[in-house]
């Protein structure tokens, strides 16, 4: 069969099961879409009636993703027209991207030497990112980052308090 | 602006109320899912809102104060009843002859195109078109009076899949493109999830819950922790639903969002819309200072905008 060539760049679906948002999922597919270079600056986003009537959702829903979109400086309205891409997204090449990724492989080996399964890492590193930028707000504090990983080895058996205290640590 | 505003309304039907106390107040721009269990008084509170039933107490008005049934209420207002009920008789043409005659305001060459883009025939008697049709047909007539509230009674309870579909994506577009106001009942709370973006829940005559889902599902928390110290916090949070075990408990409750602080030892998980449904639901009775909130967010937000 043939495929119709649709009006836009892209289009978006949705994963039921992922338990993401509506619009952040929307959100999260533009911002891939401009990571891969599906999507570039000029381009314009779907039209909200046809995000509507394809995927059965909520115009407000569309509405509020393009808004942050807009927010993020990644999109603009422009009125009687449509939403277009105004920015790209920088792929992260900073130079100390090398060395993060060793310290975390780092901090892997000890949780792993710690009886720590991949499931349980999962737990930790997300409970404790999601504390880290609840306390902090993430930027700005980029200065304290390396005390949030220090070694958890003798920890393992409560995960999750160490988690909770590191947040705190990071900003106090 | 409200679309709907009711105040201490209620319905009774000989000794039973159907509906009691209902103070609502549904601001315009969105599509409002009307949820609960059969008998639970939604219809009933449908019917006044249109005007159709007089309230035996309380009162209802829609689109910024004109009182449900008043002339220019009904302009502005396009109610489909139950299983969207067409003179099965009647051709398509003649409902939509009938149906443009019987209103001041009625857009006949947007029904006909939206009929003929829907592959209708207009020739065709109404009866004999399938489920999906017939609600397509009903859907349309009230569409092109072009409402500013359109009031949906179970549209979707004898529809398919693809016909449910095809009915939802046909109201949230008109939504896009008109900036209708919707509310919509069903007792199928899964599949509204995406496509409602405000959330009224009834249950035993009783208004249960109201507010924009993203709120909603923003200020309520499954809480899980020790049992022993359940009832301590219970007390201080609006506790929607007690689940516990010997040493394990999970409160359903009303925080102040995802950044409320969690005591140590406990954990604070999101919820899902049919979860936070279902909890009401089950639990019948915790609306008060839910309402009393509703008020003042409502009131705020009116002032912001």
């Amino acid at each position: 069969m043939t495929i119709d060539k649709g009006d836009s760049a892209i289009e978006f679906r949705l994963d039921p099961d992922s338990g993401v948002p509506t619009y952040l999922q929307l959100v999260q597919q533009v911002e891939h879409a401009l990571r891969l270079g599906y999507l570039k600056p000029g381009d314009q986003l779907p039209k909200v009636r046809d995000v509507v009537a394809t995927l059965t959702i909520n115009p407000n829903t569309v509405l509020k993703a393009y808004r942050e979109l807009e927010h993020k400086g990644l999109a603009a309205g422009r009125p009687g027209q449509g939403t277009f891409i105004e920015a790209t997204l920088e792929q992260v090449t900073l130079p100390e991207l090398a060395g993060l990724r060793r310290t975390l492989l780092g901090w892997l080996a000890s949780a792993d030497a710690a009886g720590l399964d991949e499931d349980g890492i999962v737990a930790l590193f997300t409970s404790g990112l999601r504390d880290f930028f609840k306390t902090s707000g993430g930027r700005g504090n980029a200065g304290q980052r390396g005390g949030g990983s220090r070694d958890r080895a003798g920890t393992a058996g409560s995960a999750d308090r160490s988690a909770a205290d590191d947040g705190t640590e990071g900003v106090a | 602006m409200n679309v709907i505003e009711t105040r201490e309304l209620g319905k009774r039907y000989g000794k039973t109320w159907a509906l009691r106390d209902c103070t609502l107040a549904l601001p315009a721009g969105h599509l409002a899912a009307l949820v609960g269990p059969n008998g639970a008084g939604k219809s009933t509170l449908m019917n006044m809102v249109v005007g159709l039933t007089v309230p035996t107490e309380g009162t209802a008005a829609v689109l910024d104060g004109q009182p449900a049934g008043s002339p220019a209420a009904l302009n502005g207002v396009a109610f489909v009843a139950q299983d969207a009920p067409v003179y099965k008789n009647l051709s398509s043409a003649d409902m939509l002859h009938l149906t443009a005659n019987l209103n001041q305001r009625f857009d006949r060459s947007f029904a006909k195109a939206r009929l003929a883009d829907l592959g209708i025939p207009l020739k065709k008697k109404a009866g004999k078109l399938s489920g999906g049709q017939q609600a397509q047909l009903a859907l349309t007539l009230a569409l092109a009076r072009k409402p500013r509230l359109l009031i949906l009674d179970e549209p979707l309870a004898s529809l398919d899949p693809i016909a449910r579909q095809d009915f939802l994506s046909a109201v949230l577009t008109a939504m896009a493109d008109d900036g209708v106001s919707v509310l919509l009942s069903s007792h199928q709370v899964a599949e509204l999830e995406r496509v409602a973006d405000y959330l009224i829940v009834l249950s035993r005559a009783q208004l249960q819950v109201a507010g924009e889902v993203d709120d909603l599902l923003a200020c309520h928390r499954v809480l899980t922790g020790p049992a022993a110290e359940a009832q301590e916090y219970a007390t201080r949070l609006t506790v929607v639903q007690t689940r516990r075990g010997e040493t394990q408990a999970h409160l359903l409750a009303r925080t102040s969002g995802p950044a409320d602080p969690v005591p140590p030892g406990w954990e604070s998980h999101p919820v899902s819309l049919e979860e936070l449904v279902m909890a009401y639901l089950r639990s019948p009775g915790v609306s008060e200072p839910t309402a009393f909130a509703r008020v003042q967010r409502a009131t705020s937000k009116e002032a912001t905008r």
